[in-house]
């Protein structure tokens, strides 16, 4: 008996198949584009230390009461004016920093009453309970916003000739970083944290009263 | 007697349809492949604050805590915002455990890396937030991630 070739099998409506699928996972997806503000919380300390004493002008107190109202160095602010406020604080240079060096890449006023240098300035700030998340989180914007601004600043004055076409130098140092996470660039990151010694990020939480 | 043709409109040969399949296919891996199934259905409503100073997130080493008050359905659960994880309200004391559960199910070399993802509704009181962050610092988890929506800088 002659062996019959097997009948094709009619592909006409593969087409019709796959892009019921397709439809399907287009309507589930989701891109995740997860956005935010990240910061370290401090650890626990226990040990019986006694804290610093942080004089008095190396310390920005930033308030917030229950009806989202500011308070910035004992005057109430508005939100707008607050990363000036804390640009101009943390860029002051007005002494010396625990080495007994100027810090000879501020540009601030130098006022002998705000702070001494930026490795001391310390941003700290405070919250009542009842204090809207909304106001918080625009808040510490504003404060990361400020210690960016400088780090920008100073990255531009560094590096630029390295990125030439960068706007944002500090930007592009950290995106380039990201993009090469799994081979080391040790100067790449050495620059990063030259930066990052310039302006520390010094932003200090309180925990609100419990009452 | 030319060797041209004259007048006789020639018709366009059909398109094969015959790739059309692998395209489609193509873009069936495509979608197959982003596509993230939700796995937390939210029980609260999560309206996000806002920020322009934002970092993309790491979504790897990342375990979110959602709070914020009961979205209509859960109405049983009061007015007060709450905070889920995973799928359950749970309490403030239980939240170190949790996140603790969470570390431990996650890849070896991204432990010491875990960052907390804090998805609160805007609504919500910074206190909760502020107790939320207690817990986190006695499990030792300190990095934290406020998740906002981005806005365009001023």
């Amino acid at each position: 008996m002659a062996k019959r070739a097997a009948p094709e099998v009619n592909a006409g409506s593969m087409a019709d198949i796959a892009f019921l699928l397709l439809i399907f996972f287009l309507v589930t997806t989701t891109i995740e584009k997860d956005k935010g503000i990240l910061r370290s919380l401090p650890p626990i300390d226990d040990s019986e230390v006694e804290p610093p004493i942080i004089k008095e002008k190396n310390l920005f107190t930033v308030l917030i009461n229950r009806r989202n109202q500011l308070l910035v160095e004992d005057e109430q602010m508005e939100l707008k004016d607050l990363r000036k406020a804390a640009i101009e604080f943390l860029d002051n240079g007005g002494g010396e920093n625990a080495e007994g060096k100027r810090c000879d890449y501020c540009q601030g006023k130098r006022s002998p009453s705000s702070s001494d240098h930026p490795d001391k300035a310390i941003i700290s700030m405070k919250h009542d309970r009842e204090t809207s998340y909304e106001k918080y989180i625009e808040v510490q914007n504003e404060l990361v916003a400020a210690y960016n601004f400088l780090r920008e600043r100073e990255a531009a004055r560094l590096y630029k000739r390295f990125y030439p076409n960068e706007e944002k130098v500090f930007a592009a140092m950290l995106a380039e970083k990201e993009k090469n996470q799994f081979k080391k660039d040790e100067v790449l990151n050495e620059r990063i944290e030259t930066i990052k010694t310039l302006f520390p990020l010094k932003l200090s939480e309180a925990e609100p009263d419990k009452n | 007697m030319s060797k041209f043709k004259k007048g006789g409109k020639s018709e366009l040969p059909a398109i094969s349809t015959a790739s059309l399949p692998d395209i489609v296919f193509m873009l069936l891996f495509f979608f197959m492949v982003a596509t993230v199934m939700r796995d937390s259905s939210l029980m609260i409503e999560n309206r996000l604050p806002s920020a322009d100073q934002v970092e993309k997130l790491k979504k790897d080493r990342t375990t979110f805590i959602y709070a914020g008050k009961p979205s209509s359905q859960f109405k049983q659960f009061g007015e007060e915002p709450r905070i889920q994880f995973n799928d359950a309200f749970i309490g403030v004391e239980d939240i170190q455990a949790s996140v603790l559960q969470a570390q431990a199910d996650m890849n070896e070399e991204l432990k010491s890396k875990i960052v907390v993802g804090l998805k609160v509704d805007k609504d919500t009181h910074a206190g909760l937030v502020s107790d939320i962050k207690q817990e986190l610092r006695k499990a030792n988890t300190l990095k934290v991630m406020y998740i906002t929506n981005a806005k365009a800088e001023q």
